[in-house]
């Protein structure tokens, strides 16, 4: 294990791909992902990997040429960030119908309009529904491990399936935090050469992603669904394996003192750094409070998320996005929707907030406990919105 | 890697609908899909190959004679071959059904 250097969370998200043997990189650049994308094309033009950077035009072609690299048997990789997930949003559905593991990096920002560079999710919500595996970093050091983490889960032979690791824009990716980095031989030791289970050449024709009709487009979609409902026992596994050759565990769903909480907090990504710290403060006053951290959203981790949320009564969710018209938050919908059958499901509080960059404080945590703890129905609420 | 034509079951799809088979798609008759057949009148043809190289469907082929004819288990009565063809050797006729 190496030492620990202080560097950019998205500097370092390129580092990570660097280590991991890659043959293509089609990255274009976008505000907060840029330096993913120069800081990976400085290490590919300075001859420090053996890999091909295409500079495209776009992010539509950036997911268009990753997949079909994909398809040659290629190892890819690609990061993005809002408009430019947007782009892509056409061809990811049929990148992963093709079940080809194209592994990609986004740096979450607000999705225009209006306009904003910030945080929130989004971006990344509205690709819910791609079949892609969808994970969330909490921190620097997680951006690192889940990106190589991410090649091994997306070429498994049990999963053949995308992957997105969401890293929250500015608020983690222009972070400077202390970070560990595997050595080349450990990271070699743990991520396998990709064995396609097909490949793309003139010698031998075949076809991917073919036409289909009615009769048998219902069975396919199945498939799909089955494909990725099934990939997280494998990403489990990966993560076991993460766990024991360098010692920091993964967990679909990640818990923070909720023994013994009956009011529990429910994040996604960066935020969760915050909010432990306003778990620990209402914890030294005496309150039962506790910490839910969702780090796989698609597949949506419901066993494990019922296991963690045992005994809890009043679970706070946070939503970094809304379904305009709907009903609120993606995450807490979601969660009311599976838990709908639970007789002991909690109360579910629903806010909307830290949209667009504005900040999320401790202080804002502990008085949403507050005000979760006042709420009598369970519809959802912009919090700290001016009236 | 053998496959069967048609997955009857959703485990059965291979996965990313992969097709091992190069030239599968000939396997599917569009043929049944066709309103209306194309009819040459050879007296016309001057063989010069239009009907040939426009047909979308690439199942327009040339006879020892050197004059032209659909293959009707993919022609799908489009009708260009009729436009296509200047001296009007070919005729659109309604398919009975
Ligand atoms: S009708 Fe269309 S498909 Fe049929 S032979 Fe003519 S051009 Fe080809
Ligand atoms: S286009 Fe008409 S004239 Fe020319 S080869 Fe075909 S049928 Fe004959």
């Amino acid at each position: 294990m190496g030492k620990r250097i202080g560097m950019e969370v998205g500097i370092a998200a390129a580092e990570a791909v660097g280590l991991c043997n890659i043959d293509v990189a089609a990255v274009y650049p976008i505000t907060p992902q840029s330096h993913i994308a120069e800081h990976l094309s400085d290490i590919v033009h300075d001859g420090r990997i053996d890999a091909e950077f295409i500079t495209v035009e776009s992010e539509h072609s950036s997911i268009s040429a990753c997949a079909g690299a994909s398809a040659t048997g290629a190892r890819v990789y690609t990061a993005t960030s809002s408009q430019g997930l947007m782009y892509m949003h056409e061809i990811l559905p049929i990148v992963s119908a093709m079940r080809l593991p194209v592994v990609m990096g986004n740096a979450n920002r607000a999705v225009s309009g209006p306009l904003n560079i910030w945080n929130d999710h989004t971006d990344i919500m509205p690709q819910r529904d791609s079949g892609w595996i969808v994970m969330h970093a909490e921190n620097g050091q997680e951006v690192i491990d889940m990106t190589i983490q991410s090649f091994k889960i997306a070429e498994h032979a049990d999963v053949m399936l995308p992957t997105v690791l969401n890293m929250d824009g500015f608020q983690l990716t222009h972070m400077i935090e202390p970070l560990e980095f595997p050595t080349q031989a450990e990271v070699n030791k743990f991520l396998p050469d990709r064995v396609p289970y097909a490949t793309l050449h003139p010698d031998k024709p075949m076809s991917m992603g073919c036409f289909n009709m009615p009769e048998i487009f219902t069975e396919t979609l199945k498939a799909k669904d089955t494909a990725l409902i099934n990939s997280k026992k494998t990403i489990v596994k990966i993560w076991n394996e993460w766990e024991k050759q360098f010692g920091r565990a993964y967990k679909p769903v990640e818990t923070y003192k909720t023994k013994g909480a009956d009011t529990m907090i429910l994040t996604m990504g960066s935020m969760g750094e915050t909010a432990s710290v306003a778990v620990d403060e209402l914890r030294k006053a005496g309150k039962p409070i506790g910490l839910v951290k969702l780090r796989l959203w698609r597949p949506f981790p419901l066993e494990e998320l019922r296991m963690a949320i045992k005994g809890c009564k009043t679970l706070i969710v946070m939503d970094r996005a809304v379904s305009f018209g709907g009903a609120g938050g993606p995450v807490a919908t979601e969660i009311k929707s599976l838990l709908f059958h639970d007789k002991d499901r909690p109360r579910i509080v629903d806010f909307i907030m830290g949209l667009g960059g504005r900040d999320v404080t401790v202080e804002n945590f502990i008085d949403m406990v507050a005000r979760a703890g006042k709420k009598k129905d369970e519809s959802y609420e912009y919090y700290g919105v001016r009236e | 890697m053998k496959q069967k034509k048609w997955p009857e079951a959703w485990h059965e799809v291979t996965p990313g609908c992969m097709v091992f088979t190069p030239g599968s798609a000939s396997t599917y008759k569009t043929g049944s899909w066709r309103a209306q057949r194309p009819i040459w009148e050879n007296k016309q043809c001057i063989k010069c190959g239009i009907c040939y190289m426009f047909c979308p469907e690439g199942c327009i082929s040339e006879t020892t004679e050197g004059f032209f004819e659909a293959n009707l288990d993919y022609c799908k009565g489009c009708g260009i071959c009729a436009h296509e063809c200047w001296p009007q050797a070919i005729a659109m006729i309604e398919e009975e059904v």
